[in-house]
């Protein structure tokens, strides 16, 4: 077979060009990442702490947050929130399908998450705890001066693996015909047949995103290091 | 809205149901033999000492790391076709992907297992006259596998929700079978939520037998 990448200048029959259309499914695919990231570090950094706290009721919240979103397929929760959620809901039905897709790859990622910050968190030497409390300081002062400072320089490399793997999952979001990136691929691919040239491209740009993302995250977790604090596995 | 389970019965889950739970089942243990088996094999390469084994490990476990399983199967299902010359069913191109990716992802694991065991215990397999593969095959690889047992089965659990992704090229698993009953009597929202159902139950059940299976292997070690 020869190699035809005059197909990214054709125009699709809407008044843009192949490759117009890849750059805004890159952004699609860029913006619902970026968004189910936030949702799902906000979330699951709660649910990690909870599952931290001496209160049995916060501990069983988180646990089951964590086992609830953990055990149920992407693709399922996609289609929880895009049909199941706003037919159940009937305020629910004006929410654009971009929201859907935020929540359930967000809440998805929030198990993931909520796992680790947890392991972050008892990484710690019980006595940091102790000495916060003995200090006179509350358990919410606990938190917020002793433990989560520390314990979320801990768990920057596992969420940088997380935040490379928001961007593979947002994937997904092909199923509710999101345009991003792999929805781009499945369309374009069907009305060019010139399947191996936009594969290509569309995983090169996968492959960029996933290395920024990486880059960006050693950069940070360096900038935030505390000299001489080694913890659990590093040598 | 009324949601109303009253039509699901006997009839409605072996006609819809139970041919996609079939070939999730299938799926998933084609993937977790085929991808352990190819998996330790990634992960040998990737631990000797040759530069010319070492490198084509290492670009295909990150590469296959770095793309999305949706973006595979697609791939696959275009290429496998193309480089046969005839066209392949999507279970069988999605047995395939899954094998070869799901590979990628055993073979860090054992890769982990692998360098768990002391090497002083190659050492004296070597010192007593054991050659490489024997030194694999009787001391490290069992142990790798013990350690790791929980681990793989994990993977194992997570390769299970995946094979739900096959939705991307129309293979007929579970997630479509409910698909497919919702349509048929046009209650498609009852049954996405017996699919979570589902799921779930079968995912969280497994993960609480290996989580047992942890506490046994943890107290024995």
């Amino acid at each position: 077979m020869s190699w035809d990448w005059q197909v990214f200048f054709q125009d699709t029959g809407g008044g843009q060009t192949y490759l117009n259309w890849m750059m805004s499914a890159w952004g699609w695919t860029l913006l619902v990442s970026a968004c189910s990231l936030v949702v799902a570090l906000s979330v699951g950094s709660l649910m990690g702490i909870l599952r931290t706290t001496p209160v049995k009721a916060f501990v069983w919240i988180g646990n089951a947050w964590t086992e609830l979103f953990r055990n149920i397929p992407l693709l399922v929760q996609i289609f929880l929130w895009y049909h199941v959620i706003p037919s159940m809901f009937k305020g629910l039905q004006q929410v654009p399908d971009f929201f859907a897709v935020v929540i359930a790859l967000g809440f998805f990622t929030s198990a993931r998450i909520a796992e680790q910050v947890r392991a972050g968190i008892q990484a710690l030497p019980k006595g940091q705890r102790y000495a916060g409390l003995a200090m006179g300081l509350t358990l919410p002062q606990t938190y917020r001066f002793v433990i989560l400072p520390m314990a979320f320089r801990i768990v920057i490399p596992p969420l940088t693996s997380e935040s490379m793997n928001i961007i593979k999952n947002s994937s997904v979001a092909f199923a509710v015909s999101i345009s991003e990136l792999t929805f781009f691929a499945m369309q374009a691919q069907e009305e060019t047949s010139r399947g191996v040239e936009i594969y290509l491209a569309v995983t090169f740009l996968y492959f960029i995103s996933a290395f920024t993302v990486n880059r960006l995250a050693a950069y940070i977790e360096k900038r935030v290091q505390v000299p001489g604090m080694v913890i659990g596995g590093a040598k | 809205m009324n949601l109303s389970f009253a039509f699901v019965d006997w009839n409605l889950v072996s006609s819809f149901i139970l041919k996609g739970f079939y070939f999730s089942v299938q799926l998933t243990l084609v993937a977790m033999i085929g991808g352990i088996a190819l998996g330790t094999a990634i992960a040998l390469m990737r631990l000797s000492d040759k530069k010319w084994l070492v490198l084509p490990a290492a670009f295909y476990v990150n590469t296959l790391r770095s793309i999305p399983l949706v973006m595979v199967i697609l791939w696959f299902f275009l290429l496998i076709p193309l480089l046969l010359g005839r066209p392949m069913g999507a279970e069988v191109s999605a047995m395939v992907t899954f094998t070869v990716f799901e590979a990628a992802y055993y073979s860090e694991i054992m890769r982990a297992g692998i360098q768990s065991v002391p090497k002083g215990q190659v050492s004296a397999g070597y010192a007593v006259g054991m050659n490489y593969s024997q030194c694999m095959r009787f001391i490290v690889l069992p142990q790798a596998f013990r350690n790791m047992l929980p681990v793989l089965l994990t993977q194992t659990i997570i390769l299970f929700q995946d094979t739900s992704l096959v939705y991307a090229i129309g293979a007929y698993d579970l997630l479509k079978g409910f698909e497919v009953a919702g349509k048929n009597f046009n209650r498609p929202v009852e049954m996405y939520l017996l699919a979570a159902l589902v799921y779930f139950i079968i995912c969280f059940s497994l993960s609480m037998l290996v989580r047992q299976l942890q506490k046994k292997i943890a107290i024995i070690r």
